[in-house]
Order: C-alpha cells, then structure tokens, then sequence
C-alpha cells in the first residue's frame, strides 16, 4: 500500500521560495568576495593577436590561459573546448580573458582591447566541412523497399535555435576553502563540474561542488556550469578571495547553450492503404563551434526520427555539424523534440498526398506492444501509442472538429510522440549511479547528487523513500547536493531522475527496512546508532544495446503522448494565436500528480514557444536579440487553455511503476501547432511559425 | 534618502541613479526580490511603489524617495497567496515566484481567470505554463471568501 506515493504531498521546499527566503546563488555573499567579469571574442573566427589591458589594474584580479594550472579543457565527451581562448577563436562570445574586482562598477568599466586576425566563419551546417559525429540507425532495406513503394513522399523540416530562458540566469560563486575550491552554483549536474574543475585544477587541490537552489534549467544548465565554474575557480585561486560570476541576460543569451538547430528530410515509401514500408530519414544538427553534447544530442534525436511508427525498412542517418557560433547543448527534450517535429509534419502531408485521414493513417502505423521499434527494439506492454491517441481523439471530439472548422480562421491538428527515458542504451549501465539513504534519529536521509531545479526531485524521492520504507513523509529529508557528501547518483536530465535514481532509493529503502527488523527508524537509531545503504543502478537483465550499430533496446522504456492543438489566424497579419491545447501523456505512473501536471503544463508551453514565438535572430555568428524584449516566450496572455490527461500504464522497472516524464511534453507542441496551422491552408514546414514565415507560405 | 520600506520608514545613502533592485538587495539586504533580464520584461523584480507593481529593476532610487516600497518580504510569512503557490504548485524553481507574488497580491479580492490573466502578463514563468499560478491564486480568493 502507498501512503505517499500517487498522492500530491506538499512539497519539501518549505515556504521560502514565496516568502523570499530561499536563496538562489546571486543572493549569497562571502566575506572579501569579488565579482567576476568574462571578456569574450567580437569575432566568430579568427586569432588573437593582441590583448592590451586599458585601465588601471590596481585592485583587479587578471586571469588568462596562462594562469590554468592543470588543462585548459572543459572535461565533458570530446575534450575540444577550451576555457580560455589560447589564440584560436571559434565562436563569438567566446572566453579570453578573466577579471575580478570587489567594485562592480570599476570592473563593468574596465577596458580590454584584443587585436584579431580574422578568418573566414563558416555558419550554414550543410556547408560545413566538419561533422562532430555521423550515426546510422539501419534495418531492412530502405532503397530496395522504396523503389518497390506504391507511394514515396518526400519532405524537408526545419527548426530553429531556442533558448532556454531559465528566469535565473547562469551564476556560481567559487569561495577558497582548506586550500582548494568551494563551488556554489546554479547548476544540474554537481559532478560533471566536480569533474570540470578537476580538469583545470588538477589534483593538488580539495573540491566540493554544492548546488544552490536553481532557478530552472532545462538542461541550460547541465554542461554549461561547468565552463563557468571553472572560471570562477580560477579567478578564486588567483586571488586567494571568493569570487562570484553571475551572467546578465543578454550575456546568458549569447555566450551559453541553446537547442541545436535541425534540418531533417524524409523520405518515405507507402502501400496505397497508408502503410509505411520505408522510411529514409537525414538529420542535420548544427552543434556550434564545440563538441559539447552534440553527440548525444544526435544520437536521440535520430532513434527518435522515425516517430512512434512500425516500419521494417529504416534508415537514418544523421550529423551534428560545425559551425562558428556559440556551442549548442543540451535543452529538455535532447534532439527530440527536433525529429518528431519532422516526424509529425510530414505524416501530415503524407496522409493530404495519399487524400486519407492523418488519424487513420497514424492508427494503422503506430507502435503496439510487440512491435519493434527502429533500432529493432520490442516494445513490452507498457507502449500507450494508440491509448494516448484514441483518447486524445475522444476528449477533442477530433473528427467533428476538424470538419465543423474547415474554412475558418481556426485550425485543428495532432501530434502523436514518444519519448525514452533514461540514458540511451548501455548508457545508464556506463553511468552506474549509486544512491545512499542514511538513517537517522528520526528518520531517514536522501543523499544524492539529483538536484531540485523545480521540477520537484526532493518531493518525489522522499515519496518514494517513505512508501518504501513504511515511514511517514515527513520524516524523510533530503540533503542539499555537495559532491562532498552525497553519492554520486549521475546528472539531472535525461528524464532519469525519478525513474532511474528513484529506482535505486527505492531499493535503498527496502534494504533500510529489512535492517531495522520491525523497528522504527528511531528505536533502531536509539538502540544502535545510524546507519547507511549505497545501492548502485541496476541494468534490467533483458536489455541489449550495439552501439556500433544502433540496434537494440535503446531505452528502458517509453512515455508516450498524443497532442492536439486549436489555433487561431489573423489573416491580415499572419499572428496565430493557441486558443487550446489538449495533451495526453502515458508516463507509466504519476508519483506526485501536481507536480506531474507541472511538468506536462510546463513543458507543452514551452513547445508552444518552441512553436510559435521564440526566433533567435543569428547575424555574423551571434544571437542578435538576446534580450527577453526580443525574444519572447509565452506570458500569461500568450498562453491558451490547457487541458491535460494523465494515462497510466505501468513500468514494472521504475519506482512503483513510473517512467521518466520531464521532456516528453516538450515533444508534441510544436508538429500539433503546425500540423493546425496546416488544416488553416498553410503549407509550413518550418519553425518558429512567425507571421514572416507564414506571410512566405502564403504567398507561394 | 528616506522612503518607507515594507512600512518603515528607511534611510539609503546611495546613488539616486542606482537600481531600486540593487537598492533593496545590496543596501536593505532583501534579497527577495530577484533579478530576471535587467529590463523590465520578466516581472521577477516585481515590487509594490505607492501601491503599484513596478519592475525594480527599470527604477532609478531617486524615483522611490518618500515613496511607500513594499517587497516580498513586506507581505510577511503568513500571507494565504504564498502557502496557495506551494500547496498548488504554483512554484516551481521559485526564481520567478516572489515577484508572482507581489503582482498576485494587488488583485481584487475575487479575481477571475481573465483578470487574473491580464494582471500577471508582466510577469513571466517559464516552469509552470501559468496554469497552476492560476490555480493557487483562484484558490487563495476561495480560502478568503470562506
């Protein structure tokens, strides 16, 4: 029996983050702290020549590359970027020089003037003769099935940078402790900066990495923290005094991550009926400047470019492209959200070519438990891709609708998706997390490294510790991250935290349990002390991945989702407008179902964004409008009326049966949106839906 | 310079170009009042000058001189508005909740969705999708009237 779980417990936070209390990084302050101020490139290619300090540098603390004492390199999968630019510039915004200073103002008016020698950029990633990581996804035989296709359609999709728009900006504080680095900050991923830092360091000095509370992330803040901390640090060692960097907007927008920008064509073979025999797929990412993520960005994007569709001759081939702009990274939904787009568009026009319903044609393609999936992967009975449609369909009354609206300014259309949680294949097993439940006069306490960005890790672990457990709620706690005393239970993306880390607390708590013999964990922690349990993550038995070929179980398991989306049309300006969206999500089962209705309300409205209003303007290499006047993302005015289902089917592998549900719903929005704007007699492809881009279909 | 502050008066030697924002986090030391862009678009910065909401971080300190400033802070723990945002979830990085807040609280006493929509647009949240905002502040109205 639960007690906990399933039911929306009030949350760990407390009350400070609507008192104000809580603290964020930029609210903390240490004795003799100095602020810290990152000069960056004005050119998106080229070398330094020259760097000449214009100021009075009495009082400043001056960092270069020079001063690194370990590596000058991020540590994260290719180890390509540099902290501090040597001579090379790849990219605008890039770091070259740090400086700290106790005055803000002094330091916001010094003035350092860096001489280039400028190169040509290259920034359209079909042009770029460089290629971070090619994958091929390949089964059956895709020419031979085309060329014998009844039907071939054919079909490019393109979409646009987003930025992630966290309303706390990137920030750390790095604080010299016990001759080495205390590292604050607003960040996902405590251990990947603990690894960071020990890159730049080396060894010779103690490091901690502590989260401070984080105002959002969306993955924005999973690697970035790393390049930022180390900077912190290293103006900290120099100057022996704590030093704290927090970002701007319109710096937070120009020099960090945003969603790779994605060109994906199809090419797709049919019977007459609307059965898919072959699915060609060409996905182009552009990674920026640095490897960074873009590699596993890649790899998701492409096992899901085939969409939540049974097809036995798949082959996708996919790229993650250089370019001379700042890198891209990791953004909720990881590639996804960029192929499914594709994905759902192009059913779309495949059902107008074949003059069939869209709906009829996804019913009779979409993956059932059996089926395998384009890596070849046999989906269990826990795959919802007909439930979450046939709902979806029900709950909006779909076909009356899309008849009943025909010729007006309002649209109607539908994206069916899905999403694997967890690391991909072996990843997890690679990751091998490990999770500790120390018990306590009390109770018992969570020791992890998944950090609380808002989504609610504390809330939910604790639930599922205390049904484990048979303790009430409220006597569990959770311990803020610090890489010096939590277990390292890997980083907070991926859609893992619940599923993969609350996994490993719950066996943690069983084992806690069998340990106290029938005990209370205070009459067995007054009888013989506290007492911990480290339990590592567990590969299911049956899962088998080749990474060399793709093939294989690439996720655990899938949350899956239907989308549907009413819009409205100014015809003399071009604006549209949601007027409401309904969205059906299977996420095996919901363990806080308010929080859970936060995480499906909040991704769809990015994806509205996603859809809709977020243009980030590129010119000569760099975001030029990197201010929230200018790019703007969804106000309250902006967003319609949402009406969210929560399907159940349970993952027998996941605590108390859930799944990973964070980037699912940022999967749907957009191919709804655009799939609604195409029942308007648009023929969009591409987004953001901008009125420019829609006056441009219109007008074809 | 003299102002009230959360209904006391206050005395601030500083600069009658800086920030209201700076103002109220470095030299008040109330750091409830976060900073979102810097130009008055987000609405984190959300704070109360003679019973309105402004951004405080478009607002030059000389502006607030015998003004009455009220932050987060002033609205004391036990406002309904605030234990509604977390019940409710409401909040969820809580980044942009003080200045939600703020904004929530000078709303009539019975708002509807329409109003509640229209009096928040300056204020942006990038985790919930507004909704559950909604929902806490409909249901702190309904606590009220009870």
């Amino acid at each position: 029996m639960t007690t906990a779980v399933g039911q929306s417990v009030s949350r760990k936070d407390g009350i400070g983050k609507a008192t104000g209390a809580t603290k964020y990084a930029d609210d903390l302050h240490f004795p003799g702290m100095l602020f810290g101020r990152t000069i960056r490139s004005t050119i998106p290619c080229g070398r330094v020549k020259s760097i000449r300090m214009d100021f009075d540098t009495s009082g400043f603390t001056i960092v270069d590359y020079r001063d690194i004492p370990h590596r000058n390199v991020v540590a994260l999968i290719d180890e390509d970027q540099p902290y501090l630019v040597e001579t090379e510039v790849r990219h605008m915004a890039e770091a070259i020089v740090l400086l700290a200073h106790e005055d803000r103002e002094k330091l916001l008016g010094a003035n350092v003037v860096i001489e280039y020698e400028e190169a040509e950029p290259v920034f359209d990633p079909e042009r770029s003769p460089h290629s971070f990581k090619d994958i091929t996804i390949e089964k059956g035989d895709v020419e031979d099935a085309l060329a014998s296709a009844e039907i071939v359609v054919e079909g490019t999709y393109r979409t646009g940078h987003q930025e992630h728009v966290y309303i706390e900006t990137n920030g750390v504080i790095a604080v010299p402790e016990h001759g080495g680095i205390a590292l604050y900050g607003s960040l996902q991923c405590p251990f990947y900066a603990y690894k960071a830092l020990r890159s730049v360091l080396g060894n010779d000095h103690p490091l901690r990495v502590i989260q401070t509370e984080t105002g959002g992330g969306f993955g924005g803040k999973e690697e970035y923290p790393s390049m930022i901390a180390g900077h912190a640090a290293l103006l900290a060692v120099k100057s022996g005094r704590p030093v704290k960097i927090i970002y701007d907007r319109v710096e937070d927008m120009v020099a960090t991550t945003k969603r790779h920008p994605s060109i994906v064509r199809h090419r797709t073979g049919l019977t007459r009926e609307g059965r898919l025999v072959a699915m060609d797929v060409d996905v182009i990412l552009d990674g920026g400047a640095y490897s960074t993520l873009s590699a596993v960005v890649l790899s998701r994007g492409c096992i899901h470019a085939a969409g939540p569709y049974r097809c036995d001759n798949v082959k996708i081939f996919g790229r993650a492209m250089f370019t001379n702009t700042p890198p891209n990274g990791a953004f909720r939904g990881f590639g996804a959200p960029q192929t499914e787009f594709a994905m759902e568009v192009h059913m779309e026009r495949i059902a107008e070519q074949l003059g069939m319903d869209s709906l009829t044609l996804r019913e009779m393609n979409a993956l059932r438990p059996g089926d395998m999936t384009a890596t070849s992967q046999v989906l269990k009975q826990d795959a919802s891709a007909l439930e979450c449609l046939q709902e979806a369909v029900r709950r909006t009354d779909y076909r009356r609708k899309r008849e009943e609206l025909k010729g007006t300014n309002r649209g109607i259309g539908l994206a069916l998706f899905y999403h694997g949680a967890g690391f991909t294949g072996a990843g997890e097993q690679r990751l091998a997390s490990k999770a500790r439940l120390d018990l306590t006069a009390t109770g018992a306490r969570i020791m992890v490294a998944s950090t609380e960005i808002g989504q609610g890790t504390r809330t939910m672990h604790a639930q599922i510790v205390s049904d484990a457990l048979g303790v009430p709620y409220e006597t569990i706690e959770v311990a803020q991250p610090d890489t010096s005393v939590v277990a390292d239970s890997g980083p907070t993306v991926a859609s893992r935290t619940c599923m993969v880390v609350g996994k490993i607390l719950e066996r943690c708590a069983l084992e806690m349990k069998e340990r106290l013999e029938g005990m209370t964990p205070a009459q067995y922690h007054a009888k013989h002390g506290a007492f911990s349990i480290v339990k590592e993550h567990i590969q299911p038995e049956w899962m088998r991945w080749d990474d060399d070929n793709y093939q294989g179980d690439a996720y655990a398991t899938y949350a899956w989702g239907c989308d549907v989306a009413e819009v409205e049309i100014d015809r003399d300006t071009y604006e549209v407008r949601p007027v409401k969206v309904t969205a059906v999500q299977e996420f095996g089962r919901p363990i806080h179902p308010a929080l859970a209705m936060g995480q499906i309300e909040g991704g769809t409205v990015q994806g509205l964004g996603y859809a809709l209003l977020e243009h980030v303007v590129m010119k000569n290499g760099a975001m030029a409008n990197p201010t929230l006047t200018n790019y703007t993302i969804p106000t309250t005015l902006d967003t319609p009326e949402l009406d969210i289902v929560m399907l159940e089917n349970h993952y027998d592998g996941g605590p108390f049966g859930a799944k990973g549900l964070g980037e699912l719903p940022m999967d749907g929005p957009a191919p709804a949106v655009v799939n609604a704007i195409r029942h308007l007699g648009l023929d969009l492809r591409d987004i953001p839906a901008i009125p420019e881009t829609l006056i441009a279909c219109a007008s074809l | 310079m003299r102002f009230t502050l959360n209904g006391v008066a206050t005395d601030v030697a500083a600069h009658p170009m800086k920030r209201l924002l700076d103002v109220l986090r470095e030299e008040c030391g109330l750091t409830g009042t976060k900073e979102g862009c810097g130009e008055g678009e987000c609405g984190a910065c959300t704070v109360l000058v003679d019973g309105v909401t402004v951004c405080s971080c478009i607002v030059p300190f000389g502006q607030a001189q015998d003004a009455d400033v009220v932050t987060i802070e002033g609205l004391g723990n036990a406002h309904g508005l605030q234990q509604a945002f977390m019940d409710e979830v409401g909040a969820q990085c809580g980044i942009c909740t003080p200045g939600m807040v703020v904004a929530a609280s000078v709303l009539n006493e019975d708002p509807s969705l329409e109003e509640i929509r229209v009096g928040l647009a300056g204020n942006l949240c990038r985790c919930t999708g507004y909704a559950a905002i909604y929902r806490a502040i409909l249901s702190s109205a309904r606590a009220g009237k009870a």
